[in-house]
């Protein structure tokens, strides 16, 4: 099971994709940056974006147990989890502490493992409070370009384990063959590189 | 670009601090995060001017990781969990 597979399957225009290929980038403005978004490039980043806060909102502690629930730890922000996820996704979202150090892993999760999910789905919410889902200019302050960069960088990171990336080198299109249906992917990946590199020139 | 076993190198904090702090955050490489990304990052979190920046990045980039601050186990998970909200891969060790 992917969270990709809805948007593969969905209905789009040979337009939505030729508008995906112009690529936007950010450019500085006083206090931030800006840049313009097709509507079809908002909808794959609001997508993205929403899917990758859904994820992470999946099984948090807060959300089994919620805060009604009278469970103490829940109430105090206390991860139940003690070992990397399972979803390899959500295992590099959500990374050990320690590389060596299983006891001391598993407590690092139990005490940062909740607000690193909650500031990772507040990233999400920025993006998808600021950009337009038909597009058009967008205008970031510096905190919101701080969102941006990392919910950005999350989308990244969950594509890049599910179109099995492990070297930055490698020519992906040229190991996914034509009919795999990750290979829709591997320009959304690059051109999201491309966003959150202008992104960072921005703030430079 | 795989992870190459390396030695991490040994904070440049003085004999004393090391005595005092041999906690250590290190971030590793990855194939995925940028790397004006990374630099940056390393500005905002830690404050570092661009020129040390730009090195720990790419000593990650070249050595597979590398040693991005030093102090107590307490502040040292700190600095992980605030570069784990940036989308590295940082980990915490005590290293002599």
């Amino acid at each position: 099971m992917s969270w990709e597979d809805d948007w593969l399957s969905a209905e789009r225009s040979a337009e939505d994709e030729e508008n995906l290929e112009v690529a936007a980038s950010f450019r500085p403005v006083a206090g931030g940056a800006a840049a313009y978004f097709e509507e079809a490039q908002a909808g794959v980043i609001r997508y993205l974006v929403s899917q990758v806060a859904e994820l992470v909102s999946a099984d948090s502690t807060a959300t089994d147990a919620g805060i009604d629930s009278g469970d103490l730890e829940a109430q105090l922000g206390l991860s139940n989890h003690a070992t990397l996820p399972d979803d390899p996704v959500l295992a590099r979202l959500l990374p050990d502490g320690y590389s060596d150090d299983p006891a001391a892993s598993a407590e690092f999760r139990r005490y940062t493992e909740e607000s690193l999910r909650s500031g990772k789905i507040a990233a999400a919410q920025t993006v998808l409070s600021s950009l337009p889902p038909g597009g058009g200019q967008v205008q970031l302050s510096e905190p919101e370009c701080q969102q941006w960069l990392k919910a950005l960088n999350d989308v990244r990171l969950a594509l890049s384990v599910r179109l099995g990336i492990t070297d930055e080198n490698e020519d992906i299109s040229e190991r996914l063959s034509a009919d795999d249906p990750r290979a829709a992917y591997v320009w959304v990946y690059q051109w999201l590189a491309y966003l959150q590199e202008s992104l960072v020139e921005a703030l430079s | 670009m795989g992870v190459a076993p390396v030695e991490v190198e040994q904070p440049t904090t003085g004999q004393d601090a090391a005595l005092d702090a041999p906690w250590v955050t290190v971030v590793w490489n990855d194939p995925v995060n940028l790397m004006n990304y990374v630099t940056y990052v390393f500005q905002k979190v830690f404050g570092y001017p661009k020129v040390k920046a730009e090195k720990l990045m790419l000593d990650v980039h070249h050595k597979g990781k590398a040693v991005v601050s030093a102090g107590t186990r307490e502040a040292m998970e700190r600095d992980a969990e605030t570069l784990h909200g940036y989308g590295l891969w940082a980990t915490v060790s005590h290293e002599l």
